[in-house]
């Protein structure tokens, strides 16, 4: 996955306790700024959970995945919660593989995982 | 041509089509699959929920990986760390491709002395699972394994199971860089149990280092290109995760450790098998 940026991270805060991060494109090792940029964008005071919309998801590596549980640590360290939804069945069973899904609560829809969050 | 022949005829086109991919699929993947998953659907291995080794090569042993399930950094005890390591080897000698072809196909050759990697008969590919005899300081053994989670043209990555050292993967990589190409290998990682926390707090980080910085060592002189390895290392996590100290019940030193213990009493118990045996058959 070699050449330039192919990430891009919307970030919108549908409540005061909870921000979605729209992912689109590929996930890579390569997407480290991008994303923790938005997750600084998305942390704001009062925000205790963070909904990660996979939606637009186009390709993952494994330097992805790693990229997602440093995410992880981050969040855990402010007492964030990390939640997703948007999953195609295929990075479905990637998470269930490298068993993120034990610490990510990954949902159907939006709203499930707003609700899930508490912030419906 | 009849509707009813083209539609034979593109049957056909895409069952020709099928051999050829299903060559360069991973076990378990089908066309079908390849054709509509996403980009990377055949660089995944497939989700399992626990290990399976198909043949165990002589020499190996294989009592702490069949059955056991996988473990990232997420599951695991210690403090969570990432280490990478990186050499530069001229452009001109290997393309980032060619060096990750080159060590897939070799990965054992460059280990240090002292540790086995059983390769998977059928290589470094998303799924397949491979044994390894580790040397521990004190001159222990240790039997474990990883699996390839991941592996495309560019890069690979193995995950290990419960009870192995750490809990987490490797990947390894190549880019090309102003005109070099760079082998990496960076492992994100937990110690899995607070007897391994310990053993990394005491000489096993500093044995980690050395092992992989070994690794790129001899991979930089198969071009025969000498250098110096650049090691970065990282504490992502100072919190330990007490609530996975019972981790320690899938050791695989204590099992390992176990297991060489208990040589001289299989060694006997098949000795007494085949004489028993023996009797049987001459009365």
């Amino acid at each position: 996955m070699a050449g330039g940026i192919t990430t891009t991270m919307e970030v919108r805060q549908p409540s005061e306790s909870a921000s979605i991060i729209d992912i689109a494109g590929d996930v890579t090792s390569a997407s480290e700024d991008v994303l923790m940029n938005a997750y600084g964008r998305a942390s704001g005071a009062g925000v205790t959970s963070l909904v990660l919309n996979f939606g637009g998801l186009d390709y993952m590596n494994s330097g992805g995945i790693g990229l997602l549980v440093t995410l992880l640590v981050r969040a855990q360290r402010q007492r964030q919660r990390i939640l997703a939804f948007g999953l195609s069945d295929h990075y479905r069973q990637i998470f269930e593989l490298t068993r993120l899904d034990d610490a990510v609560g990954i949902h159907d829809t939006e709203h499930e995982a707003l609700a899930a969050a508490g912030a419906n | 041509m009849s509707a009813e022949g083209r539609t034979e005829a593109e049957a056909t086109a895409r069952a020709d089509a099928d051999e050829e991919i299903r060559e360069e699929l991973p076990s378990g993947v089908s066309p079908g699959e390849a054709r509509e998953g996403a980009r990377d659907a055949t660089s995944w291995a497939k989700n399992v929920s626990t290990l399976e080794v198909a043949k165990v090569p002589e020499g190996a042993v294989n009592i702490n990986v069949e059955g056991k399930r996988l473990a990232s950094p997420i599951q695991g005890f210690g403090k969570m760390w990432q280490k990478t390591y990186r050499v530069r080897i001229p452009g001109e000698r290997v393309s980032p491709t060619d060096l990750i072809a080159l060590w897939k196909e070799r990965f054992p050759e460059f280990w240090p002395e002292g540790n086995r990697f059983h390769a998977p008969l059928t290589g470094i590919s998303p799924g397949e699972v491979a044994l390894i005899n580790a040397a521990l300081p004190g001159g222990m053994k240790l039997s474990t394994g990883v699996m390839v989670l991941y592996a495309d043209e560019e890069s690979f990555t193995l995950m290990t199971p419960q009870g192995h050292m750490f809990a987490g993967w490797i990947t390894f990589s190549s880019i090309a860089r102003e005109g070099d190409t760079v082998a990496q290998a960076q492992v994100l990682m937990r110690a899995s149990d607070p007897i391994f926390e310990l053993g990394l707090a005491l000489g096993g980080h500093r044995q980690e280092d050395r092992f992989w910085e070994q690794t790129l060592t001899a991979l930089a002189a198969h071009y025969g290109h000498e250098v110096e390895v650049d090691t970065q290392v990282v504490c992502v996590d100072r919190k330990r995760q007490w609530r996975r100290a019972s981790n320690v019940w899938h050791s695989s030193a204590i099992r390992s450790t176990m297991y060489t213990a208990g040589a001289p009493l299989r060694w006997l118990r098949q000795k007494l098998g085949r004489g028993s045996a023996g009797g049987k058959s001459t009365a």
